[in-house]
């Protein structure tokens, strides 16, 4: 009898006892559609039918073996990050140091163009010298008015 | 060896490590990162590889190691994986209409094994590897094989029998 044979496997798979040989002629007693599974077997179906389908189950993604793996974007990321940040370093250095020259070339100019006018107001000093003169000789003669 | 020889060794038992981390690790993309990774790994010991006994039971062993690596890591960082739901694309749509809700259940069921005996189901069960097989990929002896897949088998039984009787859920 076919039945008996499957309860026999079927006591022996829950032991563990089972060889490979008897699994396989219970997955086919329980996942053939074409199968009349008895009622008092018919719980132990989903067991079986679990199994099968979980075997479907298949990784779709393509396997990377050299150096270029799809798994590591983000180091891919990262780099293409770090070179903008360099790159832009180097650029904003170059750029500081052109307004640097700008600066100190302003800086010059202005340091000259104060030189310039200390010289002329020096001269004006000068000029102021003879001023000094004549209120001394002012003073000379008020002093003498006093005298009176 | 050269890279289409490799993939063609590999390519027989790819999808047996890539259902046994899916196993483990719950995710799909985790489960694809566990394959690239285990394989990419076997590609540059290649030199040594041809030594092996089996290149199939070491890659299986890689795996397991691999994913329980990732467990581990992830319970440090109190990450957990809740992935409870089950998507079969392949059966077709009549028997997924009757058989839905007790293959998600059985896939609950799987999935609460702690995670030994759920290695054991899957190489036994799924892929269908003889006891020495599974003892060398595991690094078990074929006797705690045997008490491991008896255990989970019979738990599965008295899951679905509980949740049969009481009703799902």
């Amino acid at each position: 009898m076919e039945l008996d044979k499957i309860e026999k496997y079927l006591e022996k798979y829950f032991e563990g006892n089972s060889s490979t040989a008897e699994e396989r002629i219970l997955r086919d007693y329980f996942t053939n559609p074409e199968r009349d599974i008895a009622p008092h077997l018919r719980e132990y179906a989903v067991v079986f039918r679990y199994f099968s389908q979980s075997r479907d189950e298949i990784s779709k993604k393509e396997i990377q073996l050299g150096e270029q793996r799809s798994k590591t974007p983000i180091y891919a990321w990262l780099s293409a990050a770090a070179v903008i940040a360099i790159a832009a370093g180097i650029w904003f250095s170059n750029y500081s140091s052109s307004k640097d020259r700008e600066a100190r070339l302003a800086y010059e100019e202005t340091v000259q163009a104060l030189y310039m006018i200390g010289e002329n107001l020096n001269k004006g000093a000068e000029g102021m010298e003879y001023l000094e003169e004549f209120d001394q000789t002012k003073s000379r003669i008020l002093r003498v008015s006093e005298l009176r | 060896m050269e890279q289409a020889e490799f993939l063609h060794t590999v390519m027989p038992f790819k999808d047996k490590l890539f259902r046994l981390a899916k196993r483990l690790l719950t995710s799909t993309e985790e489960a694809e990162d566990a394959l690239q990774e285990v394989l990419l790994k076997l590609w540059v010991n290649k030199s040594k590889i041809t030594a092996y006994r089996s290149i199939e039971a070491f890659a299986v062993t890689a795996t397991k190691n691999y994913c329980l690596d990732r467990l581990r890591s992830k319970q440090a960082s109190n990450l957990q994986l809740v992935h409870t739901n089950y998507t079969d694309e392949s059966s077709s749509l009549q028997a997924q209409v009757e058989a839905k809700d007790s293959v998600s259940l059985m896939h609950e069921i799987v999935q609460r094994l702690p995670e030994q005996q759920k290695m054991v189901l899957q190489l036994r069960d799924v892929e269908h590897y003889e006891f020495e097989e599974i003892g060398e990929m595991l690094e078990m002896n074929p006797a705690s094989v045997r008490v491991a897949l008896s255990r989970a088998r019979k738990t599965v039984r008295e899951e679905l029998i509980k949740k049969h009787r009481y009703g799902v859920g």
